[in-house]
């Protein structure tokens, strides 16, 4: 994990410094007053000790200051943003993981029926749908034609229901499909019949066999999905004009905002691996024959 | 009530029906699946539309006119214009041709890089096995859509930067898979036979290994072409997709986007083509899952 993150903090910084010319190139100064905005900032010492100097920035938990926006160090954008995009993304994920293992599980008991065709049509739309334009119908349809929900903005409880459905839509999907397979497996298997046999009631069998056991899978996909979510806030964030992470990482992309860039970067990169560790520990917990499988080896 | 027939030696035994090879069993399979055939035709529609459309439209989807923007779609301009005079239908066409072109790349790279990696990972194991897979367990872990975005960043937008950026940690999920059949198909007793018959390495891998690991293969890529162009849309929504004059699905949408209050066709017209898109790549992935490997039907 720490290999990755140093490969991610190192590749990204080399990649925006071999990018030719230097931020300030473009305002119209003196050269004077250009060289001492590149002292400023630290730019005008060889790339290597700049390295060295971020890096050590880096494990003090400083991510560096904006090159466009005056003032503004990385750091105060990600604290102002980023408990905005973490509520967006949780309660589009909880959106997606209850809908969506509700919808996967009836579909995958109710097999053949009207529901698991509703349940499967509506995974089917929720992962050929983009979720920025699942964003823009539902902005048109839902907040302009029909006036039910605010189309932007943040201000409270019913502002955030429309962009966490549109984020969540695709992992609502993945999860309904995932589900629904996994329960139509898992109740071919022998342990169920065991446990029929054994005379348990239908409801335990469901709740301390069935579902159990099919929820082992989804668990290991969690991690992607995850990321999905994070990177899909990007576009929702910015077309519902959420002030979170997502919509700073893609305005200092529009502005060519190179430190803002490296930062958030390293940002998400870190907060992404963070995440598909804790996956990783989380599926060892639900499934003990992983931590079986690791102490063996 | 019953006579016993009288069978000769070994007539029970003999095949009635013609043998059926597993590519033709396959295709009898896929065929069965109602809505992987809906796919295929979905598929084949999207194809005919990109390649054959423009020889119904006399347009040029690079043409501006000031005097006909934003125009709803009529007998002369059948989905309308956009902001800028150009004729929707013609740029749909090419749109979708793009947009196919660079998921179709995407997964071509991807299969070539992932190929050859996952091959020679899963067939020499050991040592060579445990390095290069700790190179695909780091790549695995970082993001690839934030790649894709600082690659863009730094190499400027562009038909191939897109595609590159697509490719340049994709093909690490290709690999793994490979590496994952071979490790499998390599313990088989033909290979063995192979090996004893004096084939080399590269021959082994290239005639016995990926032709018994080819319906996987074929698998993931059917859903990595959706991916790319999923992908693509994404980048240029947030302006680093393929640049002007060219335009994609996903340059489109974000066209229309801006313009969604008053113009909603320009948006929901490209809509309706990715969506399409993605439907039917899914649709013949699911299909073709399901035909290809047997086991996990039911």
């Amino acid at each position: 994990m720490l290999a990755a993150l140093w490969i991610i903090v190192t590749a990204t910084f080399f990649l925006m410094h071999s990018i030719p010319g230097d931020p300030f190139l473009g305002d119209k100064v003196t050269e004077a007053i250009r060289q001492n905005m590149l002292r400023k900032y630290g730019l005008d010492k060889p790339l290597w000790e700049q390295y060295v100097i971020y890096l050590g920035n880096l494990l003090r938990g400083d991510f560096g200051t904006s090159l466009k926006m005056l003032h503004r160090s990385v750091n105060d954008m990600i604290r102002d943003g980023f408990p905005v995009s973490a509520l967006l993304g949780l309660e589009a994920l909880a959106y997606a993981v209850t809908i969506g293992l509700v919808l996967g599980t009836l579909a995958g008991f109710r097999h053949n029926t009207w529901l698991d065709y509703l349940a499967m049509f509506v995974a089917l739309i929720g992962i050929s749908v983009p979720g920025f334009i699942m964003g823009g119908l539902m902005q048109y349809v839902i907040g302009l034609k029909l006036g039910w929900l605010p189309i932007a903005r943040w201000e409270g409880f019913r502002y955030t229901i429309m962009p966490a459905a549109a984020l969540g839509l695709g992992t609502l999907a993945v999860m309904a499909r995932m589900m629904r397979t996994s329960v139509l497996e898992v109740t071919n298997q022998d342990y169920i019949k065991t446990a029929k046999a054994k005379g348990l009631s239908q409801r335990e069998i469901v709740f301390r066999h069935i579902l159990r056991n099919a929820i082992l899978p989804i668990v290991t996909i969690l991690g992607p999905l995850t990321a999905g979510i994070v990177t899909g806030s990007f576009v929702i964030e910015l077309i519902f004009g959420i002030p979170g992470l997502g919509k700073y990482y893609v305005q200092s992309i529009f502005n060519r905002d190179y430190t803002l860039i490296l930062g958030t970067t390293i940002f998400y990169a870190v907060l992404l691996v963070f995440l598909n560790f804790l996956v990783d520990v989380a599926y060892g917990i639900v499934d003990p024959r992983i931590r079986l499988m690791r102490s063996r080896e | 009530m019953f006579e016993p027939l009288q069978l000769g030696a070994g007539e029970g035994e003999a095949i009635t029906r013609p043998p059926i090879s597993y590519w033709r069993e396959v295709v009898r399979r896929f065929r069965r699946n109602r809505l992987a055939v809906v796919g295929l035709v979905i598929l084949i529609a999207l194809l005919v539309f990109a390649f054959a459309g423009p020889l119904f439209t006399h347009w040029d989807p690079r043409e501006q006119s000031l005097f006909d923007t934003n125009k709803p779609p009529s007998g002369e301009h059948w989905f309308g214009t956009d902001n800028l005079g150009r004729d929707m239908f013609a740029r749909l066409c090419y749109g979708t041709k793009v947009s196919l072109f660079v998921g179709v790349m995407a997964a071509l790279i991807d299969l070539v890089v992932g190929v050859i990696y996952g091959g020679i990972s899963g067939y020499f194991g050991g040592a060579v096995d445990d390095v290069m897979m700790r190179v695909v367990d780091i790549l695995y872990g970082i993001p690839y859509i934030i790649v894709a975005i600082l690659l863009l960043v730094v190499i400027g937008p562009g038909l191939w930067s897109v595609i590159l950026a697509m490719t340049i940690t994709g093909w690490v999920g290709m690999a793994r898979l490979v590496r994952g059949q071979v490790l499998q198909l390599k313990e088989q007793e033909y290979v063995l036979a192979a090996r004893a018959l004096g084939a080399s390495h590269l021959g082994i891998i290239l005639r016995h290994l990926i032709p018994n690991a080819m319906g996987v293969i074929i698998v993931q890529m059917t859903f990595t072409i959706p991916g790319a162009i999923f992908g693509e849309a994404f980048l240029s929504f947030i302006g680093l997709g393929v640049p002007l004059p060219l335009a994609s699905l996903g340059t489109m949408a974000n066209d229309g986007y801006q313009y969604l209050r008053i113009y909603p066709y320009q948006l929901i017209i490209p809509a309706i083509a990715i969506i399409m898109t993605m439907l039917g790549f899914n649709f013949v992935g699911d299909g073709l899952r399901d035909a290809l490997d047997p086991k996990l039907r039911r």
